[in-house]
């Protein structure tokens, strides 16, 4: 599962050698930065207006259109450009929210066991009960379809992944020896939590969350796709591929929102799995 | 093995509970006026009427009644009556089943056999460019959105290059196969019309290949990671010292043993499955649950998306189970042990 460190090298030309892992790690980070560059600077540089008309209706890409322009004469590739600024937030305040929550309910249910335990792991596993993507559907239906109900239906979703894992964690270095020399030398329960149990939990949390950057976008984008996300005429990219689809032979609309939902979601498991190696190559997580 | 699956079984209530429950509570964030979706917004003007529905449809008991009416018709199978097709829902959903079953289980095919040859080039030339390659193959499969994936190879395979038969899963212009099982497969065989059999099969290619490969990457990351761990135990240096060949070792001695922590992941996949098919469908304009659940989530239609919730936590809970008893039956060690 580890990229281990001990790959074959390949020499591209003398003198430089380039591993797998390295190779893909640059891609990684290439496409992460540029694509927050993007979406900070994008106002300053648009090429078109995202919204309003750029041209004549259902252009294939040209010189002037790189990726042609939709059903409403928008330019394709501006709004793609324009989509960063939903999908990166959308990841970002998903993952804020559910890993800090599930991080907190899986230590507490860890370190204190008990009620606190049965509790949060209860509640965990009637959410992971559902499919998630019913649960997430049922959920952004009944608060109203929107980006940011979306986002909150996706925290429901994505929390208890974290309570367990954080949860396991905390009871595999409970039972280390020293945090049982802490506790004979008489340092008090949260001096134990904070500084012998959860510094050595954050690895796997920290790898875990770097590959669901990919997976949020993945499944906001398509909540966007069957129109519970983001609403028209929001360029967001699981919706621009709605719109592709319902102008089926004028194949550019999807292609580069579908390939800008790719690369981001290539580009965290690159980024994870290079993490992981870092961190810690012990470590093996759940499928 | 028996102790396992029993404890499996005791929580299974629980957990059904637990998902009826959630649901429910749900059900009582909705914003929406469902009424608008029951009689239309004209009518909402209409006092008799509106009472009338919210009798209809209980809306007009306190929350605690209500929710034990709903737990007493869930337990006699009554998921309500959709808002929009008029028909109960359960039967809607038993109605459009086969159709995702079909699907899934074809997909599931795919998944499995391209997940265990990745997986195993994998193992066997661990960390060499094969490696690399039949990890980035399963890779692009997890992080190509399938309905996008779905659309292109659409437009490919039956436009650009006339190959494959269009969205849905017959076609057209045929004659109406009628429905016994469900499953197209089967029913174009029980009415002996081979051309019908090779139009439903050829209308699967598409959406089973796209949805197959969206769980090649969990499948073939776990036969990989339980391969290389098997090969290098002590007895497949014992059968590679008396001889065996490498292919020998591969099929009879490590592939073996290496399957069955593997198959733990059937369960998990399905939930995958179960996502992937929600789009898919939708893209192939596949007549499933999961066109039925995007369907009723766009017109808001709750009895429906609540039904599909409850039949999806259903239905995982059941293949996490099967996927137990088939981990317990494959590996001895499991059979007839106590825990």
């Amino acid at each position: 599962m580890t990229v281990a460190a001990s790959l074959k090298s390949k020499s591209i030309w003398p003198g430089i050698t380039l591993r797998w892992s390295s190779a893909t790690l640059i891609f990684a980070l290439f496409v992460i930065i540029s694509f927050i560059v993007i979406a900070v600077t994008i106002p300053l540089w648009s090429p078109y207006d995202p919204v309003g008309m750029a041209g004549r209706r259902l252009q294939p890409p040209s010189a002037l259109h790189w990726c042609g322009t939709d059903a409403l004469g928008r330019d394709v590739l501006t709004r793609a450009l324009w989509g960063t600024r939903y999908s990166l937030p959308i990841a970002v305040f998903v993952l804020g929210v559910a890993v800090p929550v599930g991080v907190l309910l899986g230590t507490a249910a860890g370190f204190f066991g008990g009620i606190i335990d049965n509790a949060v792991m209860r509640l965990a596993d009637v959410t992971l009960a559902f499919p998630p993507v019913l649960l997430a559907m049922a959920i952004a239906a009944s608060l109203g379809p929107g980006l940011v109900n979306t986002a909150v239906a996706l925290i429901i979703v994505w929390w208890p992944i974290y309570a367990r894992l954080m949860r396991a964690q905390v009871l595999n270095v409970k039972k280390l020896d020293h945090v049982d020399a802490a506790v004979i030398a008489g340092a008090g329960r949260f001096r134990i939590l904070f500084k012998h149990i959860m510094p050595l939990c954050w690895s796997p949390i920290l790898v875990n969350t770097t590959m669901d950057v990919g997976l949020v976008i993945l499944l906001a984008s398509g909540l966007s796709f069957i129109g519970l996300g983001a609403q028209p005429p929001a360029p967001e990219w699981g919706q621009m591929v709605a719109e592709g689809a319902s102008n089926f032979y004028s194949w550019w609309i999807a292609l580069a929102p579908g390939m800008a939902i790719f690369l981001i979601s290539i580009s965290s498991n690159f980024l994870g799995d290079a993490l992981r190696d870092v961190l810690d190559p012990q470590v093996k997580l759940p499928a | 093995m028996l102790e396992v699956v029993l404890r499996r079984l005791f929580v299974m209530p629980f957990l059904l509970l637990g998902i009826v429950t959630a649901t429910f509570i749900l059900a009582q964030f909705t914003k929406g006026n469902p009424l608008v979706s029951i009689i239309g917004a004209k009518a909402l003007t209409n006092p008799e009427v509106v009472a009338a529905a919210k009798k209809r449809w209980g809306l007009d008991r306190s929350i605690p009644e209500r929710y034990v009416i709903y737990v007493k018709n869930l337990a006699r199978g009554d998921l309500g009556v959709s808002f929009r097709t008029k028909q109960p829902v359960l039967a809607d959903l038993a109605q459009r089943l086969p159709a995702t079953l079909e699907l899934v289980i074809c997909a599931m095919i795919v998944g499995a056999a391209s997940g265990l040859l990745l997986g195993v080039i994998s193992a066997q030339f661990h960390d060499r460019a094969a490696d690399h390659a039949a990890r980035f193959i399963a890779l692009l499969g997890s992080c190509l959105p399938i309905y996008w994936l779905g659309l292109l190879v659409l437009f490919l395979f039956t436009v650009q290059l006339p190959w494959l038969p269009g969205p849905g899963r017959l076609d057209l212009r045929a004659e109406q196969i009628e429905p016994v099982t469900g499953f197209m497969l089967v029913d174009t065989l029980l009415v002996d019309s081979w051309n019908a059999f090779v139009d439903a099969a050829l209308h699967l290619v598409l959406p089973a290949l796209v949805l197959g490969w969206s769980v090649t990457g969990i499948v073939s990351r776990m036969v990989r990671a339980s391969l290389l761990d098997v090969m290098k135990q002590d007895f497949i240096t014992m059968a590679r010292a008396k001889g065996a060949s490498a292919t020998r070792v591969l099929v009879h001695h490590a592939l073996r043993n290496a399957l069955i922590p593997a198959l733990t992941i059937l369960g998990f996949t399905f939930a995958y499955l179960i996502t992937g098919s929600v789009l898919v469908e939708a893209i192939f304009s596949w007549p499933g649950i999961g066109s039925y659940a995007v369907e009723a989530a766009r017109a808001l239609d709750y009895p429906a998306i609540t039904g599909v919730t409850i039949i999806g936590g259903l239905g995982f809970l059941i293949a996490n189970l099967l996927t137990d008893i088939a981990y317990a039956a494959a590996d001895p060690r499991m059979r007839g042990a106590a825990a």
